[in-house]
């Protein structure tokens, strides 16, 4: 259901600002999201300055430096650092993206930080994605045959392997799905963008044999019809993919099956 | 999702901090203006029906309705009217596959904003 406000344990407070580093020029001022689950407190934004002549370009860069150096209690994911795992996702200067490959450059003011905007959180930048993994095992995320198993593999045409293009690159970050109005109001029932996505991947896969029970287990007022093209996904998505067409593409099968 | 919320965890923020978008704003638009048409045709119905009751009933609704407030509010709408009718054929267009892109449906954002505007006083200096 749609609620504007944040529940009572949820709203933020101001929190601690700490020491500018000395002797440093180019000081560039951070403002992140916190939250300690022993404490018993509510979240709070606390305010950083980070040296940054002495800093990597990227958001990541700026975090792990706050860590090393400033606050080492500060936690996030991270892994790859190069836009391929998807561990860094959250929300930086309004939008959701991968710390890793977002620079700083293409901020302006201060850096504001917060987790995947309405996600339970686990501690600072760190939401709990069980539910949106689960989702994602919902559409059932590998290949579906009937017919005896090929002497080697599955074969596809050249032209039925770049129906998957824009597609398989998804790292399920769930940046698209976090930036969705419609995820946030009805993100328990409703898919979101990352698993609809997922789910069209195996649909237009010409070796997949389970096209029509996908889209029975798709035909659902919330599964996939919460959609309403508000494409914040594809605005936001940091592989540059497009989730909203995937999903009107989903639409237009239903439509057709029918007719 | 409440089995999964262990430890009584916070709720990240979600509006207060999302940069509104071209695409979400044009989208909840389609909704609030058609909520407001929806509001103002009550007013339209109320004029018909006070014209079939009796003078007094309509010489109070007709008041309403030619004043500086009911022109405001009536040139308001049929800009509402307009935006939402717009909205709506976009939608046919994306639920046929074409223009499912951000670059096009921003474009059809400031488009549908731009050509209700034009609609509107067309209607305006028409009527």
């Amino acid at each position: 259901m749609v609620q504007l406000t944040l529940p009572k344990n949820s709203r933020i407070t101001t929190g601690k600002t700490w020491p500018k580093p000395e002797g440093a020029t180019n000081v560039r001022k951070f403002q992140i999201y916190r939250w300690n689950p022993d404490d018993g407190q509510n979240p709070r934004v606390d305010t950083y300055f980070v040296d940054m002549d002495t800093c990597g370009p990227m958001v990541l860069d700026a975090l792990i430096k706050i860590k090393n150096e400033i606050d080492p209690t500060l936690t996030f994911r991270r892994s790859c650092r190069e836009g391929i795992c998807g561990s860094c996702a959250m929300n930086i200067d309004g939008i959701n993206t991968l710390a890793c490959i977002y620079g700083m450059d293409e901020i302006k003011g201060d850096v504001k930080i917060y987790p995947l905007p309405h996600m339970p959180v686990i501690k600072d930048l760190i939401p709990d994605l069980t539910h949106f993994y689960a989702q994602h095992a919902s559409i059932m995320p590998w290949l579906e045959t009937k017919t005896n198993r090929p002497a080697k593999e599955w074969k596809q045409s050249i032209e039925d392997r770049e129906k998957l293009d824009g597609l398989y690159e998804c790292v399920m970050c769930a940046s698209c799905s976090t930036s969705c109005p419609s995820y946030w109001w009805n993100g328990d029932r409703y898919l979101g963008p990352a698993a609809l996505l997922h789910a069209y991947r195996w649909i237009i896969d010409s070796r997949d044999e389970a096209t029509g029970e996908r889209l029975d287990e798709l035909e659902d007022p919330f599964k996939l019809y919460r959609c309403h093209t508000i494409m914040n996904c594809a605005k936001t998505c940091p592989k540059g993919l497009n989730p909203a067409k995937a999903i009107a593409e989903i639409k237009k099968m239903m439509v057709d099956r029918a007719v | 999702m409440a089995d999964v919320n262990r430890g009584d965890r916070p709720l990240s923020p979600h509006l207060s901090i999302y940069r509104p978008q071209m695409t979400s704003v044009s989208s909840i638009m389609v909704r609030i203006t058609g909520i407001a048409a929806l509001a103002v045709s009550f007013f339209v119905v109320w004029w018909l029906l006070a014209a079939a009751t009796s003078e007094s009933a309509f010489n109070f609704i007709d008041g309403l309705m030619r004043s500086w407030l009911g022109d405001l509010v009536m040139f308001l709408a049929a800009w509402a009217i307009y935006y939402h009718m717009l909205g709506r054929l976009r939608h046919v267009i994306w639920d046929l596959g074409y223009c499912v892109d951000v670059e096009v449906s921003e474009k059809l954002g400031i488009g549908m904003f731009i050509l209700a505007t034009i609609l509107t006083f067309v209607t305006v200096l028409a009527v």
